[in-house]
């Protein structure tokens, strides 16, 4: 195995042991701990009143419009990286492509600005 | 290590998980009594935890105590798998980010090309982990603050990746052992004594780093995911006993590692001025190195969590798309144009 996949194995072992580490220390729990469940208990909270309605509520619109720029940006922010790497090798080329890209993402965070998708009301 | 070099994989790796669970339990075990506890307490003029042992120094031992005798409630109306699920996802990822930082010129986890990328990949998990347990509560509260969490820690992610993308430029490498080695060579105007943090020449980046860093954290004044006056800590509201505290342990052992990653982009890693950094003592001065930088830059995040109000939400949102972004952005720009031309 190469080196560049062992390292990734490294990465599935710490995975896995920060896994087996929760279980290890919830198993534990279970030992110790007393288990006592009544009705009024395992009632969901609501500060202290008896729940009301669906639990699932509706949430604000803003939230998945934001969640949709954010995929757009991130998606952008991964071709940065290549070219931030070999910059030195690309030189004013590179430089320029760049600034033509950056330029666009540029006009796509000013016009969610201007259509007022950056405003939380 | 010349000695670690011999081993085989297995063990090695065996060494390296033993010293990453040192490392994430440890510093979040510090950061909680140093900084949660004692220096909490100072700011607000009182003394903190006293009883258990001199100063209150085995209040931690006393605290997961307590919570591994808690009963263990599960809400009846909750997603149970989901609910279960969540701790898992959380934990793991602080885990999967801790293998990319390297401790000195042999003491490292991965040695990966992709390293700090890998980092940012990882560290969006979180995310995931957290809106899981948001949703498996089945709680008004808790749905809210998973959301407010998600929409949090998205929108500041940008930053934090786009203030990665200078050190990168000015590194011309996403390895962060490369990283600490061209601080380590660099030069502030042709000399060399204390190599070149880029923390001299990305402050920007830094100051962006740290900003993002404090929303990724939901640390005040970014805590309102957990708000605990109008959403009773929001995603956590439900969980108990040991379930709770995994979240706690999380939280604070991604604090050690976020600043750890900060501390390696920005403040020249495990090199020390003055030693060759790829003497054999650096193996064991530089795991040390690294934990007087994370302690002291938890300091800055603890002490900017104790003193500012909290944020409202559309200003939240508003800072991290008009300013942090567009900032970065531009920090990006020039760092480019100044690496082309000198």
């Amino acid at each position: 195995m190469s080196d560049f996949l062992r390292s990734y194995l490294t990465v599935g072992i710490f995975g896995l042991v920060a896994v087996v580490l929760v279980g290890v220390l919830l198993g534990l729990g279970r030992i110790l701990r007393p288990s006592n469940p009544t009705v009024q208990k395992l009632e969901t909270y609501e500060s202290g009143v008896d729940p009301t309605g669906d639990m699932w509520s509706q949430a604000n619109i803003r939230y998945y419009i934001f969640a949709l720029l954010f995929v757009m940006f991130d998606v952008e922010a991964v071709f940065i990286f290549p070219w931030a790497m070999r910059l030195e090798a690309y030189a004013l080329f590179g430089l320029i492509e760049m600034a033509i890209f950056i330029y666009i993402l540029l006009l796509g965070l000013i016009y969610a600005w201007r259509k007022g998708m950056l405003r939380w009301v | 290590m010349s000695l670690l070099a011999e081993l085989s994989y297995w063990q090695q790796t065996s060494i390296r998980v033993g010293a990453g669970l040192v490392a994430v339990i440890l510093v979040a075990g510090t950061l909680v009594m140093v900084h949660l506890f004692k220096l909490v307490s100072f700011m607000q003029s009182r003394l903190g935890p006293m009883e258990a042992g001199p100063f209150g120094s085995l209040q931690l031992l006393a605290e997961v105590g307590k919570h591994l005798q808690k009963e263990d409630i599960v809400p009846r109306k909750a997603d149970k798998f989901v609910f279960a699920a969540a701790p898992f996802v959380v934990l793991a990822s602080t885990f999967l980010l801790v293998v990319v930082l390297p401790g000195g010129p042999d003491a490292w986890f991965i040695q990966n090309d992709l390293g700090i990328y890998l980092a940012m990949a990882v560290s969006s998990v979180s995310v995931i982990g957290i809106l899981m347990a948001g949703w498996g509560s089945a709680n008004k509260y808790s749905l809210l603050g998973g959301l407010r969490a998600t929409g949090q820690l998205i929108a500041y992610e940008l930053p934090l990746i786009l203030a990665v993308v200078g050190v990168v430029i000015q590194a011309g490498s996403m390895n962060l052992q490369t990283i600490v080695y061209a601080q380590a060579n660099g030069e502030i105007f042709g000399w060399g004594g204390i190599g070149n943090p880029y923390v001299l020449t990305q402050g920007i980046a830094f100051f962006l780093f740290l900003t993002a860093m404090q929303a990724e954290l939901t640390q005040t004044p970014f805590d309102m995911p957990i708000a605990e006056s109008e959403l009773v800590s929001g995603y956590m509201t439900e969980y108990s006993g040991m379930r709770f505290l995994l979240f706690f342990i999380a939280e604070f052992a991604t604090a050690g590692v976020f600043s750890a990653i900060a501390a390696v982009l920005f403040l020249g890693g495990w090199y020390i001025p003055g030693i060759d950094p790829d003497d054999n003592i650096m193996n064991v001065l530089g795991p040390l190195v690294m934990f007087v930088k994370v302690v002291g830059l938890t300091f800055i995040v603890f002490w900017v969590r104790f003193s500012f109000p909290r944020f409202r939400e559309d200003q939240l949102q508003r800072l991290a798309w008009k300013f942090l972004i567009p900032l970065a952005l531009l920090n990006i720009v020039v760092t480019a144009i100044f690496k082309v031309w000198i």
